[in-house]
């Protein structure tokens, strides 16, 4: 007798998708899918539309890293009419976009991910979330909330609209900041840095350490990586020359309005959202947990693999630690929880960074676009991967042809392995319980989909 | 007792889900009078119990059910069908869910033009077959919530603001049916009006507003239909502020695209706009393109394949 174990939907994560196990008759695990469950069709209906239109409609494939979509669109129109911002123009979408980061990996560590930590993973689902963390520990509840909420409450203020932003346009920003604006969101900033290292100290001392052998084997796989770096091979979130390191810790670096030469989708019965892999690597694409083939990983432990050094000195030294203690680059599927938190730091780092400079307030904030028949790439780190914009425009600057790789899917493929692993050693001669399956889906919960 | 709330997400985005917890402190503070016993982005409970082995589909009961997103698949359906079946009232949460939303900007199109194009980018390797093994079919097209269950409240907006849907479940526990804005955009909207204007034709928004110096107040700035600039302020719900004063685009000195949906639940956004356009004397021929005027409300058979 065969059995079917269908996890639906996959919960904590952050989009649509759902797991099936497949058990053979001595009930053991035979094979494992990885649903992506919704296929939207944004390459098509933004066909025709003005190009300065479509940063305010992408910013709807995710309502939880909109600001990264927004900014890459925004990028890729601005290539396509041939304008860029003035300086302090892109400094602010810089800001918007780093806050935004900042925000994302406080709703994901505390939100999402730290039940299985601070609850346990096989604890009673019922208080395995945040409403159980808020009962169990109210003050510091009160704290992440608070924390949160003021990051996410500056991209409101002052850019009007926080979830579906509106402010970054064609040819910049829409509105300058002002002297009291910057003052008062720096404040702001340097009491979530503090709240950042209060994290990433909290995390290494007292959430992670139960779970060390956990965090080691649990969905571990062996695979490339994807990110971005500067010109000096530090970590950027904004823009720099993508860079995807092979296993070995090898890599190449290209720029990315060529992402076509390095990057190809392949499409599984399994699964509406296609599997990017590194065609370049001449090897194909297979998802063989034992034997991958062109396979490589987004999201921030991948960001961290591949930057020689992080660009912000509390930042830095974080990597360090992290470095002599998993090597580089770090394979660990659980890494990612961690890794999370050190940018958390660099976000945090580099958005006082970017306020501590006056510059930033020069009125100066946008040129005028022009439309015209182009073609754009634009690329940022989103908080789950590198996300990329490819659009082409008529004469009259309406979109004829779109292309999207959303940061999320680059790591389909790794997760369908990596849910693979986890299902193969925890379910063995028919034994399931709800702790072993929370685990699978804390295999899942890592990449934070 | 604490009142039950399930909540699902079907063809959306996240981002209602987000303006929940957008309610911050005051989300901590609704926890003692609210559990949530259904809510996939924040409590691990499954659609086909905790151990993945039953057959059906099964929600628990509950007294409110919050539901974001339109209708595109057959898992959207039969999930909104039993969410319908398990929860005393529904709220449609946000203008996906009201009037379709941005992805029902693919009801302009086949599912095969969609499919086509999503599976033949520069990018892809050409695939063998469609996509459908363990994944729910897609229906003809996106659908709101309405056009399949029975809704008992609307919540519009893109996302709706958090201020909102924590008034409403406020007023939902007290027993009361929540109020929500019924004027338009620009009525909320402090740029200064000075009648009908001398625009003749619409310029698109390529270069920033007329405004003399950065800190000048909205309540000073032109406004931006009558500076030329298409905004939807006067064929869209209002509230998008939530307890705030000004409309969010507007604050960012941005003209509004309509994501509240139409002032009038069943009124069109794009025969209202063009009709306003048009009574104000400015030519349409002048829009770059009209389907974006239904950006926000494409379900209900507004927006159709090669209209």
């Amino acid at each position: 007798m065969t059995q079917t174990i269908h996890i639906a939907p996959i919960t904590r994560i952050e989009g649509h998708a759902s797991i099936a196990i497949h058990l053979d008759a001595e009930g053991n695990v035979a094979d494992t899918q990885f649903h992506t469950m919704s296929l939207r069709g944004f390459e098509k209906f933004i066909q025709g539309k003005p190009a300065e239109e479509i940063p305010r409609i992408v910013s709807r494939i995710c309502g939880i890293c909109p600001w990264h979509h927004h900014m890459a669109s925004n990028k890729a129109v601005d290539r396509c009419f041939g304008v860029e911002p003035p300086p302090a123009g892109r400094k602010l979408r810089e800001l918007m976009q780093i806050v935004s980061h900042a925000e994302d990996k406080l709703l994901n560590f505390f939100f999402l991910a730290a039940a299985d930590f601070v609850i346990g993973p096989e604890s009673d689902y019922a208080v395995r979330n945040i409403v159980g963390i808020a009962k169990a520990n109210p003050e510091l509840a009160t704290k992440v909330v608070r924390m949160r909420q003021m990051a996410k409450m500056i991209l409101e203020k002052f850019a009007g609209k926080a979830i579906h932003p509106v402010a970054g346009v064609a040819g910049g920003f829409s509105k300058p900041m002002l002297e009291s604006d910057r003052v008062e969101i720096l404040a702001k900033m340097r009491e979530i840095l503090d709240f950042a290292l209060f994290t990433i100290e909290f995390a290494k001392t007292q959430v992670f350490p139960p779970y060390l052998e956990t965090i080691k084997t649990l969905g571990a796989i062996t695979t490339g990586f994807i990110g971005t770096v500067d010109d000096q091979g530090a970590m950027n979130l904004y823009d720099g020359k993508i860079r995807i390191m092979k296993p070995d810790g090898s890599h190449t670096d290209f720029d990315a309005q060529d992402y076509a030469d390095y990057i190809g989708e392949h499409v599984f019965s399994h699964s509406y959202a296609k599997i990017p892999y590194a065609r370049f690597w001449n090897e194909g694409i297979c998802l063989d947990v034992d034997a991958p083939k062109g396979i490589y990983r987004a999201n921030c432990l991948a960001r961290i693999n591949v930057a020689d050094k992080m660009a912000t000195p509390r930042a830095q030294a974080e990597l360090e630690e992290f470095r002599s203690l998993f090597g580089r680059p770090a394979q660990g599927t659980m890494l990612y929880h961690w890794a999370r938190l050190i940018e958390e730091v660099y976000a945090c780092e580099r958005a006082i960074e970017l306020l501590e400079d006056p510059s930033i307030t020069n009125p100066l904030v946008r040129n005028e676009a022009e439309p015209k028949a182009g073609r754009g790439v634009g690329c940022v780190e989103a908080p789950r991967g590198t996300l990329i914009h490819d659009y082409t425009t008529d004469k009259n600057g309406l979109i004829t042809k779109a292309n999207l790789i959303v940061g999320s899917t680059h790591n389909i493929g790794p997760i369908n392995m990596s849910v693979h692993q986890a299902a193969r050693n925890l379910i063995k001669n028919g034994h399931v319980d709800q702790g072993i399956l929370n685990k699978v889906e804390m295999a899942v919960r890592a990449y934070d989909p | 007792m604490s009142a039950k709330i399930s909540s699902e997400w079907l063809n959306s985005c996240s981002g209602c889900e987000i303006s929940i917890i957008d309610m911050g402190e005051r989300l901590l503070e609704a926890l003692a009078l609210i559990e949530f016993v259904h809510l996939p982005a924040l409590i691990d409970h499954k659609y086909y119990g905790q151990l993945g082995d039953q057959q059906h589909l099964h929600l628990p009961e509950a007294d409110v059910g919050i539901v974001s997103g339109g209708i595109r698949n057959t898992e959207h359906l039969e999930v909104a069908q039993e969410m319908r079946r398990q929860c005393k009232v529904i709220i449609a949460l946000g203008t996906c869910a009201t009037h379709g939303g941005i992805p029902a900007l693919c009801n302009s199109f086949t599912n095969e033009e969609i499919v086509t194009t999503y599976y033949s980018t520069s990018t892809t390797d050409k695939p063998d077959a469609i996509p459908a093994q363990g994944i729910p079919a897609l229906l003809e097209r996106c659908f709101a919530l309405d056009e399949h269950i029975k809704v008992d409240i609307y919540l519009p907006g893109c996302p709706p603001h958090s201020d909102q849907i924590f008034g409403a479940l406020l007023a939902l526990l007290k027993g009361q049916t929540p109020e929500l804005p019924t004027k338009s955009v620009c009525d909320q909207c402090p740029s200064v009006r000075t009648g009908k204007g001398q625009v003749k034709a619409l310029k698109r928004f390529l270069h920033a507003p007329e405004y003399l110096v950065p800190d000048e107040p909205l309540e000073r700035m032109r406004c931006l239909l009558e500076q030329g600039f298409l905004c939807m302020g006067p064929v869209t719900r209002g509230g998008c502020a939530g307890n705030g004063p000004t409309p969010r685009c507007i604050s960012a000195r941005v003209p509004c695209r309509g994501c509240y949906g139409p002032v009038k639940a069943d009124g069109n956004q794009m025969l209202d706009m063009l009709n306003a356009l048009a009574s104000n004397g400015i030519d349409i021929q002048s829009l770059p393109e009209k389907e974006s005027l239904l950006r926000f409300s494409g379900a209900h058979g507004l927006l159709r394949p090669g209209r």
